[in-house]
């Protein structure tokens, strides 16, 4: 009698535990449950990056820097990044430490695609350098080839009145909250209207690089803004 | 700004040019940069380790010491670089912050120390890097905790002029301070463990009488037992009622813990007292005594352990909290599995989950009674893996309560050795400190010895005695002297012609003697100055309990030759108290002591131990009488090491030619 019972009982008990475990290796050979939190893939990215800039010569020839200047600026950006890029995060931080009282992410991020001309995710200092040298050193006509490069979001040659309004945004959000007059939010569309009326000859809706060119150079204000930074370094 | 903005400037004002185009009005004009140095390197020397850098490097904190002009005062000219006499091993650390932005915390440096540093190079420590900033506070706490351990052992001395009040109330928070506390906190524990012991004993059973059963020695003893309970009652009431009155804050008092407990201690006898034999309230009553074993928790109050750990379990709330959330989550799952296997043999106990709560927790905590045991194959498998499960879960939150307990534990011990290292640590400190008064005294004997020496001519010792003294130690001998010199009767009162008033250092020997001297003769009260009546008290009874690295401690003391009132002449020393001196007779004594510790002082007649204390000014005249047998005549040396005389019965005073 015993026996049976223990029969049916043991069976019954077996086949309970093997079906649950066999659910659960099926679940994790399907892939919806990870036993283990970390993953493989994490473990890699622990090498640390590394870039080691060209000579100072070569530096000193593809850029308007003296030696001197050079050493200066290397000096100051391998200070703050050890491993000589700069990821988009990091600038950002960096940028941030500026405008304590916005938010200056979004312009951050124009800014780092303005700088990262070879478009690899990270600003090098070869980057870093050639960017400054043209806005420091450079001639009127690259600053404005410069900046019409960040506004033009795509790179596509034109600047579109979204682009425009997303710069104008990101510009406007650097202020902050607490603004006097309180900004609206109309205030960068406006801004952005303004600036196409001034800009956009043939009213295409778009602006392109000589609409840009010429209209900046015909206004004194410009100009004038262009040279304010010229001994910052 | 931190590091990397001021290396970044740059690069974020030429990026503005991007808003420029936008820009509607003009912009403002840009700072010039006047200052166009090149960026040099600097030479900081700190105790001869050399550390350079950049100029601009320092120049990003311009709120401290090195990156403003204050390191100009350290400027060495010869050697064109800044010396600081500081410790170079810490500097390490501050130059680092000037670097990188972050200041660490030197874990092998002491944490004073460390504050030092840099308060001197005028850096806040909030702005240490979270990775160092949890020790930092830490060792902090610890340094404070340390200190306000040696400031609380303070409060055990007993001030002057406290109320029957604040007696009572320090004899209560600490036992040991007088006689009377000690036999009440004994007499109080004592009945606090037999009131317990009763409460026990009441419910053996006695023995059988004649026409009961057997019954608990309550019931059979009743008369007995309630005196016993009725007098530990009345002394806890008295006991209570005391520290209320006692209190500083009686609302505080009231809502503390001890307090509660006492209360509910002693409620349940007056909550039996009022209530009759009522039938359906004695029920009621009987369960109201369970709350006298709160009696036993007043032992907490005599116990330093007890009041550790409940301290501990206060502190690891959190820890026990989560052990009791994770055993009721385990309980619930294994009763309900349990519960499901066991559902189809039949006769099994399991009969719904909560009667399977029972099992788990037996299991779970290893107890394992046997009176619920499963039965089918599944259940036992079940049961196992509860067994095996409860002693882990109930293993992970234990070390962590452990060390705990350990920390306070550990603290405590260090509080009470600190303690009874304390006294023999400042007895040495004392020694060290009296070396440095009695050397004054020493020179000064000196001194005069040398004035002597003049009339005889021995070269040789003028030579030794010059040698003897650094250049420090004979400046501050020299200050000490002009002090001396500068109580030489302030003011010009004629009676002052007579004799010159001067006050000199002595061992605090003598004025121990004199104090009680004075204090066993009654003189008239004739100054006019109200403070100085009261400052003779302080001074002879005080001056054990001021701080002993005052050297000065103003006597008062009369003369009763000059009635009227030298009191006017008061003194104003470093610890404020002032003198005033009156008329008295006057004998003669030299007041020479040896000058290092180690010399006892010889002298004859003395009772007193050997205490190289901090000395103490005395007002001294110009002796009338020579009375004792070494009178000092200025022709006459001083023969160190000499005791000055005090005979009992005379007023006498120190006595010394000092012009």
């Amino acid at each position: 009698m015993l026996s049976v019972i223990w029969e049916t009982e043991g069976l019954q008990t077996v086949g309970i535990v093997l079906l649950v475990f066999a659910s659960i290796k099926l679940l994790h050979m399907l892939g919806l449950i990870s036993f283990s939190e970390d993953s493989i893939e994490d473990e890699l990215e622990l090498s640390t990056v590394r870039h080691r800039p060209e000579g100072l010569e070569q530096l000193e020839a593809q850029t308007r820097f003296s030696r001197k200047e050079l050493q200066i600026l290397y000096r100051g950006f391998k200070n703050e990044c050890p491993s000589g890029v700069v990821n988009e995060d990091t600038f950002k931080e960096i940028y941030a430490q500026f405008f304590p009282q916005g938010d200056a992410s979004t312009y951050a991020h124009f800014l780092f695609n303005a700088f990262d001309t070879d478009h690899n995710g990270s600003l090098s200092f070869e980057d870093f350098v050639m960017g400054l040298s043209i806005l420091l050193r450079g001639t009127v006509q690259e600053k404005l080839n410069w900046a019409f490069n960040l506004y033009d979001i795509n790179k596509d040659g034109y600047i579109t009145k979204e682009e425009m309004l997303d710069i104008m945004k990101a510009i406007y959000d650097m202020m902050g909250k607490c603004t006097y007059p309180v900004l609206k939010e109309e205030t960068p569309r406006q801004h952005v209207e303004v600036f196409f009326q001034k800009m956009d000859k043939n009213k295409d809706g778009v602006v392109t690089i000589d609409e840009f060119i010429d209209c900046c150079q015909n206004d004194e204000n410009i100009m004038r803004s262009m040279h304010i930074f010229e001994n910052v370094l | 700004m931190a590091t990397g903005t001021a290396a970044w400037l740059p690069f974020a004002r030429a990026a503005a040019i991007g808003w420029m185009p936008v820009a509607s009005c003009p912009m403002p004009l840009a700072p010039r940069d006047n200052s166009k140095k090149k960026d040099e390197l600097i030479m900081l020397n700190v105790s001869g380790r050399r550390f350079q850098t950049w100029r601009t490097t320092l120049d990003r904190y311009p709120d401290t010491l090195l990156g403003s002009s204050e390191k100009d005062f350290f400027y060495n000219e010869e050697a064109k670089e800044y010396f600081f006499d500081r410790d170079p091993d810490v500097f390490r650390s501050i130059l680092n912050f000037y670097r990188t932005g972050k200041l660490h915390y030197p874990r092998q440096e002491c944490i004073s120390a460390y504050d030092e540093e840099l308060t001197f190079f005028g850096i806040i420590p909030e702005i240490i890097g979270d990775c160092c900033y949890e020790e930092y506070k830490d060792r902090k706490r610890e340094n404070l905790e340390r200190l306000q351990d040696d400031q609380e052992d303070n409060k055990d001395m007993k001030l002057p002029n406290m109320t029957i009040r604040e007696t009572m109330w320090r004899a209560f928070e600490n036992p040991h301070t007088s006689t009377m506390a000690l036999v009440f906190y004994y007499v109080t524990g004592f009945f606090i463990a037999i009131s317990v012991i009763t409460n026990v004993v009441e419910t053996v059973p006695c023995g059988a009488t004649p026409h009961h059963k057997n019954m608990p020695c309550g019931e059979r003893y009743t008369v007995a037992f309630f005196c016993m309970d009725t007098a530990c009652v009345m002394i806890f009431t008295v006991e209570y009622l005391l520290r209320l009155f006692a209190a500083p804050s009686r609302y505080r008092f009231m809502r503390s813990v001890m307090s509660i407990i006492d209360v509910v201690a002693i409620l349940p006898y007056y909550i039996g007292l009022v209530m009759s034999n009522n039938e359906d309230v004695s029920g009621a009553f009987v369960t109201l005594r369970v709350f006298r074993v709160f009696r036993i928790f007043k032992f907490s109050r005599h116990s330093q352990g007890l009041r550790i750990l409940g301290y501990t379990l206060k502190s690891c709330a959190s820890e026990l909290g989560f052990l009791l959330f994770s055993l009721t989550m385990a309980i619930i799952i294994f009763a309900t599995v349990m519960f499901y296997a066991e559902k189809g043999s039949s006769s099994s106990k399991f009969t719904s989950i909560p009667a399977s709560f029972w099992y788990t927790i037996v299991t779970m905590t290893t107890l394992g009674y046997g009176d619920m045991v499963p039965k089918t194959i599944a259940g036992k498998i079940f049961g196992s893996i509860c067994s095996l499960s409860g002693v882990l879960v109930i293993a992970l939150p234990v070390p962590v309560i452990v060390s705990n307990f350990s920390r306070i534990y550990h603290q405590n011990q260090r509080a009470d050795k600190r303690r009874a290292q304390k006294k023999t640590r400042q007895a040495r400190i004392r020694i060290a400190k009296s070396g440095s008064a009695n050397a004054f005294l020493a020179s000064k004997h000196h001194g005069l010895l040398n004035e002597l020496l003049e009339l005889t001519g021995t070269e040789e010792d003028e030579q030794k005695l010059i040698r003897n003294t650094s250049l420090l130690e004979s400046q501050h001998h020299h200050l000490l002297h002009c002090l001396e010199k500068t109580t030489v009767g302030g003011l010009k009162h004629p009676m002052l012609a007579q004799a010159s008033l001067a006050h000199e250092f002595v061992d605090e020997h003598m004025f121990e003697q004199n104090c009680l001297e004075e204090a066993l003769q009654s003189y008239p009260s004739r100054s006019p100055s109200v403070s100085s009546q009261g400052s003779c008290t302080i001074c002879c009874c005080g001056s054990r309990s001021t701080s002993r690295n005052t050297a000065l401690h103003i006597q008062s003391s009369q003369l009763a030759v000059h009635p009227s009132s030298r009191s006017n002449l008061n003194l104003r020393a470093e610890d404020g108290s002032r003198v005033n001196c009156k008329g008295g007779q006057v004998t003669t004594a030299i007041i020479s002591l040896p000058s290092p510790p180690s010399l006892a002082p010889h002298r004859e007649g003395r009772h007193h131990p050997h205490h190289p204390t901090t000395t103490t000014i005395r007002p001294s005249h110009r002796g009338e009488h020579p009375r004792s047998p070494r009178a000092s005549r200025p022709p006459q040396a001083p023969h160190p090491p000499a005791s000055s005389r005090c005979p009992p019965s005379d007023r006498s005073l120190s006595v010394d030619r000092n012009f």
